[in-house]
């Protein structure tokens, strides 16, 4: 085999490379630097689909919808410099939330290097503290191995993303060497479970909790861990909060289902966690969203924190007890010795949490985003993949679209990328084109990777685009109305585009949606049509708030369960 | 540490400094990553000691860093965490072998010349360079040893000063 390999160009042994590493799709955009990789792609007949794209960030974002909907990776394809650093969002969008991905950058041929040559950045550089691992690749020679390494790395352990940067003459140049080489990772390490000790602390210290909590987060669907968790909660008896990305890790409609806490989790999840004897974290880092002020957290709880990446445990909460490890091995072995728990009195506490505030709305006056999604939820029967941007609608489609299933939740939670989610939702179409997909975004992230429409029409997807358009950057509003006194600042979206007409330009089809009473029909028209995609343009009220909220760095005491009728401090946290 | 005297650098600082060392590949751009664990978490590098292993596929580093005490747990780990490092510990409160090369540039006249070579010649130190008005001195061993030296030479004017910061290397049957 590697005698027909030998003298092949190095652009064409990196995409067999690719192929044999698993790699179904490729999402790119040429360039000069590329050019020997974008050749290969043709000349070597590869089975690998490759989808252009209009915009880099969105080819980054369709292959991070898609790892997440799939669990595989896939490949970015980008040349040099600006076509390098247009996937950066992207990048550290797949790096916060742990997203396996293989971007490859065309370069500068390497005597050109450093030499501020046409297109040249040094991307390797500039990447370094947004990717899991990075390659320079300066001999043709050194392709298989890096391509398996990569591969390797972007996949185990905690996933994250691997960028390879390859030189023009290395893509271009003979190739000699070996396609079977080994890998060179000497300090990679991927954990596995052999602190069984920890396991069985784990256990003991459950069989003292009256009130136990189990924080579920993006880590355990990684791991494949949603039939440990269920087993684990049915067991024990005991209620269940995701985050925001741990949505899907547990059934939202299951009775020990409490939803999403954080920030603007349910009333009933962060209660709970005020409330808990023991709160055990499986797969979450802690998430400034979810803790508050973490001096303030779960002081009165054994704390446990189990997690891969050995790096979490302490860094935002000093757990009592941990074990660092991959979810699913930790929770299969910790199923095996805990029993069910006098968790009676506890559950009906929070039941009773659960009828005093529930997620609510009016479905009268304006337009609402909520109703929009309830009604999508209903009407898909919970099945649907969605994906959100970020702001104010994506806290409503995690409050309103339940989760029931792994890998059906696409969300952007560590990095909050506006632009995300409808790229996001093409990458997840192409992973799996039998299921139904939903772009839930806001009018104001739509618009910065909305040319993506060419390449969701080119391909017939048959996604469906839902604009929550409230002609305001909403989130943001929200906080100024709550903290600053009610001074709008940079936050007026005036201008947009009229959506249904852009989708239609683009050949997709364009439908609005602006009374309460036509949800269901305009909705259901949408479902109905799958030859192309659909984009809904609905005109929602412009200034309704997200509730509950906890004020950023504050206590989970500080909730607001619905709108203040006094003035708020200005919250000292972060975003 | 010895006086808090501004001429002998950010050695002297308030702040203790902790001694890391890490075994690492000998690659391009891992230092780069190094810093950027230590930089993004306000910590100062405050000496930096690299070598080829003794097998040379890899790279020794001794890091002398100060900073915030509670981050620094979080540092090894996020050093650890790197692809291309084998390991990283913390010896700054352990038994190992820590040593510094200092050269030190006196301003030194022909009257001052005899106190100056016994002052040398009490901490071990050579002379590299002699002249009619300076004189430089090369001393080994502790950072103590190193800083009580630049104590006495103060008298004399420092010209210029460069210390390697701490080797380190643990003990009998320990990994560095």
């Amino acid at each position: 085999m590697a005698m027909t390999e030998n003298g092949m160009e190095g652009g064409h042994i990196l995409i067999k490379c690719l192929e044999q590493a698993g790699i179904k799709h490729v999402f790119g955009l040429s360039g000069g630097a590329a050019l020997p990789i974008f050749d290969a792609l043709v000349a070597t007949g590869t089975d690998m689909e490759f989808i252009l794209v209009r915009h880099e960030q969105g080819a980054a974002h369709m292959a991070d919808g898609y790892a997440r909907a799939t669990g595989k990776p896939a490949c970015v394809l980008v040349t040099s410099g600006p076509g390098a650093t247009n996937t950066l969002t992207g990048i550290m969008t797949a790096h916060m939330d742990s997203v396996p991905m293989i971007v490859v950058s065309g370069q500068q041929v390497t005597w050109m290097l450093g030499k501020d040559a046409f297109q040249e950045a040094d991307i390797f550089g500039v990447t370094m503290p947004i990717v899991k691992h990075s390659y320079l690749v300066k001999e043709t020679a050194d392709i298989p191995r890096t391509v398996r390494e990569a591969v390797h790395i972007a996949t185990t352990g905690r996933p994250g993303p691997v960028l390879i940067d390859v030189p023009k003459n290395v893509s271009q140049g003979p190739f000699v060497g070996s396609m079977e080489p080994n890998l060179e990772l000497p300090g990679y390490e991927v954990p596995e479970l052999t602190d069984r000790e920890s396991i069985h602390a784990i256990a003991e210290a459950f069989g003292n909790a009256r009130r136990p909590v189990l924080l579920i987060g993006h880590g355990a669907l990684i791991a494949g861990a949603h039939g440990e968790v269920r087993a684990l909660a049915e067991k024990l008896h005991a209620p269940v909060t995701t985050t925001l990305l741990g949505k899907g890790a547990f059934p939202e409609t299951h009775p020990l289902s409490l939803g999403m806490l954080g920030m603007h989790g349910t009333a009933y999840a962060n209660k709970a966690v005020m409330e808990c004897d023991l709160i055990m974290s499986v797969g979450s880092r802690f998430d400034d969203r979810i803790v508050g002020d973490p001096s303030k957290f779960c002081q009165n709880a054994t704390k446990i924190h189990i997690d891969i990446d050995e790096g979490e445990i302490g860094k935002m909460i000093k757990p009592d007890l941990h074990c660092v490890a991959d979810a699913r091995m930790a929770l299969e072995e910790l199923v095996k010795h805990v029993g069910r728990l006098e968790t009676e009195e506890w559950l009906a506490t929070l039941d009773g949490y659960k009828e005093r505030f529930p997620l609510k709305y009016r479905k009268q006056g304006g337009l609402k985003m909520q109703h929009v999604i309830d009604e999508l939820y209903h009407l898909t029967g919970g099945r649907a993949i969605v994906s959100s941007d970020v702001g104010q609608h994506q806290m409503w489609a995690a409050q309103f679209y339940l989760t029931d299933h792994p890998d059906n939740w696409l969300s952007s939670g560590g990095a909050g990328s506006m632009g995300f989610g409808f790229p996001a939702a093409i990458g997840a179409q192409f992973g799996r084109p039998d299921d139904l997909v939903l772009a839930i975004v806001g009018d104001g992230g739509f618009q910065m990777t909305m040319c993506e429409l060419a390449t969701a029409c080119i391909h017939k997807l048959p996604l469906k685009v839902i604009v929550l358009n409230n002609h305001y950057l909403g989130m943001v509003r929200q906080w100024q109305e709550l903290f600053y006194d009610e001074r709008e600042s940079g936050v007026d979206l005036e201008g947009n585009p009229d959506f249904a007409k852009l989708a239609q330009s683009f050949g997709a089809m364009g439908l609005n949606l602006r009374r309460p009473g036509d949800v269901r029909k305009v909705l259901t028209r949408a479902l109905e049509y799958n030859d192309g995609p659909v984009l809904i343009n609905a005109e929602v009220e412009k200034a309704d708030n997200v509730y509950p909220m906890i004020p950023s760095g504050q206590p989970l005491e500080t909730m607001i369960i619905d709108r203040p009728t006094t003035k708020l401090a200005k919250p000292v946290g972060s975003t | 540490m010895a006086s808090g005297n501004g001429h002998v650098g950010s050695l002297m600082d308030e702040r203790p400094v902790n001694t890391l060392s890490a075994l690492v590949a000998n690659k391009p751009g891992v230092l780069a990553r190094i810093a950027q664990v230590f930089a993004r978490r306000a910590y100062n590098i405050e000496s930096l000691v690299v070598s080829p292993a003794h097998n040379g596929a890899y790279s020794r580093m001794t890091i002398g860093a100060s900073g915030d005490p509670q981050g620094l747990d979080q540092i090894i780990k996020g050093v650890n965490k790197l692809v291309d490092v084998i390991h990283c510990f913390d010896h700054t409160f352990d038994r190992a072998v820590v040593q510094e090369l200092a050269l030190v540039k006196i301003s030194c006249q022909s009257d001052q010349r005899t106190e100056a070579l016994q002052i040398c010649d009490h901490f071990d130190c050579s002379t590299e360079d002699l002249t009619e008005h300076s004189m430089i001195l090369k001393c080994t061993g502790s950072s103590e040893k190193v800083d009580a030296l630049l104590g006495m030479l103060e008298k004399f004017g420092v010209v210029e000063m460069i210390r390697t910061g701490k080797v380190v290397m643990a003990r009998g049957g320990e990994v560095t």
